[in-house]
């Protein structure tokens, strides 16, 4: 009887999230990995299987003699045949990858800060870094455009002190250095709070314990912190990682025209080519990669860890 | 030389003194406990002597060197703090290996000194383990094989047995006092326990309030302690109210108001009129219905107050004729006798002249 109403709560409580995750995130994943293996419909979208006439009576089109004609696996055989793709997906990976290391350098200091703070100083700051949640994302990137647009301060003041040097004055805006700015910016949060958590936690004996037993300040940090402080980097890395990969916004308002990452060809596919098949199947292999990286990361660690 | 000297160390948290003007030297080999009430300033002075704290006055030496310069990470001092503080990130092997390969030892030899430890405490078997995977004690023993690995001149420990459970405190006790004569190096042990105190050290110094209150053998401490603080801290202690009745001569006269006169040890600088405490430790006093007594004894009539049997012993507190409470006990070591009297029987008392201390003041 106990078990039975245990089990039963179980279910009510994880029930309702249980049953959206299928809906909205199991069932479209589904839905996306067969569209990969569809044709384009002749106004966008796909190509459909059922017909209703105008009569209301629905007509099955595909059969075991044509399916040839609405199953196929070319759009996979697309991605594969030209190297641009590949390119650009390594391009995203570089740019993700640089992201994500740019985050931790700046993040690392300032969570550390954060965490050793007292109380008070320590919650205006966390307020701080979720504080720019507060206004909209793209006036943010659109704050950039200007702050990195030739006629802002910023540009100018950057284009004298270059001329002062002797080099020819730059353009900030449609590059991949604005790109890189922004994504750094966006995702910058979320590597500063898992860190923060991370270290707050940290037993400060354990420090004075290294010390006592003869570690200076670099050995305290490299031998203690660092390796201790890596759930948060990891947990961080994967906040900032894979929404970085899959941005389109930044890259469109900020990069120039060879600075598009792998989330513009999909927007472009789904909104501007409208051909779903083929947008469907670079998300499915962005979602492949991504779980790729993760296998091989967590491959790598269980490794170091049985040769400790 | 003293090993280690400490010289008049002050040591203030804004307005308050948590160590007040101490002094004391520590032996090579010595197995020093510094032991009082918490608060007392016991883990602060520590903390100096590990170069956490900076004194506001005074000189710490070691080996006749100021270490005011010195950081903790360059002195020849290692500290086993009372959370333990290992590497949580790190097997038990690589723990013991941490403070070699901050001293620079070399590879090839860091796992033959790590296994000579190992066995020094007896864990060979759970060099390969985390230490979330080990019991209190099994913790407790790596802090301080990590601590000795590099033989320090100086192991300081504070409250190491705090977190153990009774029984495996005794046991550790009995570890640490061997360990300490196998390895040979000096321990500055903190505890606000008396009874470990008392146990493992050569010298104790008993602290109170951020001074040093009394500084001797255990067996001095326990038997005469030098003032009302040490003698009421350690152990079961009577502290009875007295007068100097009379001086000279190799005995001194008290005189317990309102039960008597008894002779004490002679106590310098005493003056007949003088108040003070004679302290007087439950197991030198006898007890019986009617005592035979020598001429060296104390003899006094009470009756009993209370009885209280611990198993071993049974502690009977007798109510003197003015009233006073004096704590007694008898060993139950006759067969099958645990209680020899009851409440409101009428018993006596004898203690020799020389088992009390006289306490000016
Ligand atoms: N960093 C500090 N700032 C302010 N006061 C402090 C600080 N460290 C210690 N104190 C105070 O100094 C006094 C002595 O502290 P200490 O930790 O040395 O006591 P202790 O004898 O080790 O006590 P316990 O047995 O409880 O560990 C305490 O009253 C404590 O509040
Ligand atoms: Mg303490």
């Amino acid at each position: 009887m106990r078990n039975l109403s245990s089990r039963l709560s179980r279910w009510l409580i994880s029930g309702p999230p249980l049953l959206y995750l299928l809906i909205f995130f199991a069932a479209p994943t589904l839905i996306m990995v067969f569209a990969a293996f569809r044709i384009p419909g002749d106004y966008g979208g796909l190509l459909p299987l059922l017909q209703t006439d105008d009569a209301g009576k629905t007509e099955v089109l595909i059969n075991a003699g044509n399916w040839h004609d609405f199953i196929t696996f070319e759009n996979f055989g697309r991605f594969f045949e030209d190297s641009i793709y590949a390119e650009l997906f390594l391009k995203s990976f570089w740019y993700a990858g640089i992201t994500t290391l740019i985050c931790i350098v700046l993040a690392y200091p300032l969570a550390w800060l954060i965490a050793r703070s007292n109380k008070k100083t320590r919650d205006l700051l966390v307020l701080l870094v979720i504080l720019p949640f507060w206004s909209n994302f793209l006036i943010r990137v659109y704050a950039w455009m200007i702050i990195l647009g030739p006629q802002s301060y910023f540009s100018v003041a950057l284009n004298h002190l270059l001329a002062l040097v002797g080099i020819e004055p730059v353009s900030l805006l449609f590059s991949q250095f604005a790109v890189i700015i922004g994504l750094v910016y966006v995702h910058l949060p979320f590597m500063v709070l898992p860190l923060y958590a991370n270290l707050e936690k940290h037993d400060m004996a354990l420090l004075d314990a290294a010390q006592d037993l003869g570690a200076n300040a670099w050995q305290r940090f490299w031998r203690i912190t660092w390796p201790l402080s890596l759930p948060g980097v990891w947990a961080g890395t994967a906040l900032v990682f894979i929404p970085a990969l899959g941005m389109f916004a930044i890259p469109d308002l900020l990069g120039g025209t060879n600075s598009i990452m792998i989330g513009n060809l999909i927007k472009q596919q789904f909104l501007d080519s409208r051909d779903w098949p083929f947008g469907s199947v670079l998300s499915i292999m962005l979602t492949l990669s991504v779980l790729l990286m993760a296998a091989i990361a967590g491959w790598a660690g269980r490794s170091k860890k049985e040769r400790a | 030389m003293a090993l280690l000297e400490i010289r008049d160390v002050v040591k203030t948290f804004g307005d308050f003194t948590a160590v007040n003007h101490v002094s004391l030297s520590v032996e090579a080999g010595e197995f020093f406990t510094l032991l009082g009430p918490s608060g007392c300033g016991k883990t602060t002075l520590l903390r100096m002597l590990a170069g956490f704290e900076q004194p506001n006055a005074g000189q710490i030496l070691l080996d006749g060197k100021d270490m005011s310069q010195v950081p903790p990470e360059k002195r020849p001092v290692h500290t086993v703090f009372q959370s333990y503080a290992l590497f949580p990130h790190m097997t038990v092997a690589q723990n013991i290996a941490f403070p070699l390969q901050m001293a620079g030892v070399a590879k090839a030899d860091i796992p033959a000194r790590v296994d000579e430890v190992l066995e020094d405490v007896r864990l060979q078997q759970f060099a390969k383990r985390l230490p979330h995977e080990l019991s209190g004690g099994q913790r407790q023993r790596v802090a301080i094989a990590r601590a000795l690995v590099n033989r320090p001149r100086l192991l300081l420990l504070d409250e190491p047995l705090s977190a153990l459970d009774a029984k495996l405190r005794e046991e550790m006790q009995l570890e640490l006092i061997n360990l300490q004569k196998e390895v040979g190096i000096t321990f500055v042990y903190v505890t606000h326990d008396q009874g470990e105190a008392l146990a493992l050290s050569h010298r104790i110094a008993v602290m109170n309030k951020g001074e040093v209150a009394q500084l001797d053998a255990p067996e001095t401490i326990y038997s005469y302690p030098k003032n009302r603080f040490v003698a009421d801290f350690i152990g079961q202690c009577n502290l009875l109210d007295a007068k100097v009745a009379e001086v000279g001569g190799s005995r001194m006269k008290l005189e317990i108001p309102g039960v008597g006169l008894c002779e004490a040890l002679p106590v310098e600088g005493a003056q007949v009129g003088q108040s003070g405490t004679l302290t007087l430790r439950p197991e030198k006093i006898r007890l019986a219905a009617a005592v035979t007594h020598d001429a060296d004894e104390v003899h006094f009539k009470g009756k009993v107050h209370d009885c209280l049997y611990l198993g071993d012993v049974t502690i009977y507190i007798v109510e003197l004729e003015n009233g006073t409470l004096v704590e007694t006990m008898l060993p139950n070591s006759a067969p099958g006798r645990a209680r020899f009297f009851d409440d409101n029987d009428a018993v006596e008392l004898a203690w020799r002249f020389d088992a009390g201390h006289f306490l000016l003041g």
